[in-house]
């Protein structure tokens, strides 16, 4: 099968007042064609730059400094003019952000913000066929009163109602890969759990390839296919969920597992709590590529 | 034994007439000496509200608030404000930017007049060490501090006030996975060492499972369910509680078994 997505040995290094700071320290990871791949890590780890790399997002910005293989169905996203790469957002390439609310324009409805969106791949859609298609999307995502929402402002709706228009936003124009940042942290558990399983079912659907960024554990393990666990800029596990879960091999990943309070008891967990085992080569297990 | 905190038909409803928001609706809860009593409920179930109305921020709008024994009035004596303290979900907003910690530390104790002012720097870098952080940690700002190293100092100052029941609204849902760990089995500790009580808000169930003595469930501003943390687990007797449980992403084989035992998967 062929990769949607493959990074070959990222670095990112931002430039600062007090010297240089090496946060990707070579990572390499690939998602193929319909593939959930999560990238799991504690805050400061490297996740989300790792997602606004693909983007194309941090490369504009003159303290960055990105280095290393990005190659986007089996095309080199180095080689893009920033006006190609501006193309492939939102059409090829969608993200759904953690907040749901503040991700989207407060100051325009609902559906003015997803004629935008529909117009990046079809830039002659007219209003009424836009608001025409939103609405069967927003049908998709379990929303069936759609004209109120469309006319609504993001501040009108639950967090849980803007989560799902956002979802349907990002799978608007058949993306083939979608980048999720850590979504429906900011959500409650029950609407958590609803929004994931939505997302799950469209990507199912749709064949969409997922990048999902999560630090939590209970979460990945529901949604990925394969995981990669990333600490301070480096992979130091990757290979498919059920593996990782069953027989973690690296310190890292064991320490993360038994850190988890679980639902059916037992106390408060015991870890290993040493920094330096945590960086031990990387783990691969079998069925994953390295 | 009397209980420590006693709530008695408490509401608090916000403004009058149609548009009024009944944020908590005739609450009676106990918790003793030494106790700690988990309140969870999604956004909105009024968990804070309660917190706000045992700290004294605002006064109930009917009902009684009682602490060991007496009826708190709605303007606290500084004994009673000494007693009961707050940890907040996000040290770095809970602390003064501008400030050392150990300055925000020591405010308390001049508040309250604990200890001889002479001896205050010393009682300050003691409460320090006792979350686990060095003495000389007080003269730095809280931006030169870790979420987790903000955590702990939010907590001495709890401590240091001599407080006897500390409201802990979501104190670890800012932190990553480890330092949560970390910090919960300090607070657990703390509690036994120091005989504290706790009203632990959260919506994190798994959390709850393993540091609470019971649970109170709240749902719109009304308490649906409160028993013992085990009997909420394995024996819920509102569906509500059991659509909490059911929605908590978990990570092994037998956590799996017990949720679907209880909800049949995920809530649709």
């Amino acid at each position: 099968m062929s990769d949607v997505l493959e990074i070959r040995d990222l670095r990112l290094r931002f430039r600062g007042y007090s010297g240089t700071s090496e946060v990707l320290h070579g990572i390499s990871l690939n998602i193929r064609a319909g593939e959930r791949v999560a990238l799991v890590g504690e805050s400061g780890s490297g996740k989300s730059v790792t997602a606004r790399i693909v983007l194309g997002l941090l490369q504009e910005l003159p303290s960055a400094q990105v280095d290393g293989g990005l190659f986007f169905e089996g095309e080199d996203l180095n080689r893009l003019s920033r006006r190609q790469w501006r193309a492939l957002r939102g059409t090829s390439i969608s993200m759904i952000f953690q907040d749901p609310t503040s991700s989207l324009n407060p100051v325009f409805t609902i559906g003015t913000q997803f004629a935008e969106v529909l117009r990046r791949r079809d830039p002659k859609l007219s209003r009424e066929a836009a608001d025409e298609r939103a609405g069967t999307l927003l049908q998709s995502v379990s929303i069936h009163d759609h004209s109120r929402v469309l006319g609504a402002y993001p501040f009108q709706l639950s967090g849980g109602m803007n989560q799902r228009v956002v979802i349907a936003m990002a799978l608007a124009n058949r993306p083939s890969l979608l980048i999720a940042d850590e979504p429906g942290t900011a959500l409650d558990v029950t609407v958590q759990a609803q929004t994931l399983k939505l997302m799950h079912e469209l990507v199912e659907r749709s064949g969409t390839a997922v990048l999902f960024i999560s630090h939590n554990l209970g979460v990945v393990r529901e949604f990925a296919d394969r995981v990669f666990v990333i600490y301070r800029g480096r992979i130091v596990e990757q290979g498919p969920t059920r593996a990782i879960f069953e027989d973690p091999g690296h310190a890292y990943t064991r320490a993360l597992m038994a850190a988890v309070p679980r639902i059916t008891g037992g106390g408060l967990p015991d870890f290993n709590d040493s920094e330096s085992a945590f960086l031990d080569p990387m783990v691969v297990h079998g069925g994953g590529k390295a | 034994m009397t209980p420590l905190l006693s709530l008695r038909h408490v509401s608090k409803t916000f403004g009058s007439g149609p548009g009024a928001v009944h944020a908590v609706r005739d609450v009676s809860l106990d918790v003793t000496q030494g106790e700690c009593l988990a309140v969870v409920g999604e956004s909105g179930s009024g968990k804070t509200t309660l917190a706000n109305m045992i700290l004294g921020v605002f006064g109930q709008s009917s009902g009684e608030i009682r602490f060991d024994g007496n009826g708190l009035p709605v303007r606290r004596t500084l004994e009673h404000r000494s007693a009961i303290q707050l940890v907040q979900q996000n040290p770095l907003s809970s602390l003064n930017p501008k400030r050392s910690v150990g300055a925000s530390i020591r405010l308390g104790l001049d508040v309250f007049g604990i200890g001889a002012r002479s001896d205050r720097w010393r009682l300050v870098e003691d409460a320090l060490e006792e979350v686990g952080l060095p003495g000389n940690f007080r003269r730095r700002p809280p931006a030169a501090l870790s979420g987790g190293q903000c955590q702990r100092v939010a907590i001495a100052r709890a401590l240091a006030c001599q407080s006897r029941l500390v409201i802990l609204d979501e104190p670890t849902s800012a932190l990553d996975v480890l330092v949560q760990a970390r910090v919960l089995r300090l607070l657990e500790d703390l509690r036994r060492v120091k005989g504290l009580s706790y009203v632990f808000i959260t919506h994190d169930l798994s959390v709850v499972r393993n540091v609470a003595d019971r649970v109170a469930v709240f749902r719109a501003g009304k308490l649906v369910e409160c028993a013992e943390t085990r009997a909420i687990f394995e024996d819920p007797q509102v569906d509500y509680t059991r659509q909490l449980i059911g929605a908590v992403p978990v990570i092994a084989d037998d956590e799996l078994k017990l949720r679907e035992s209880l909800s049949g998967g995920m809530p649709a």
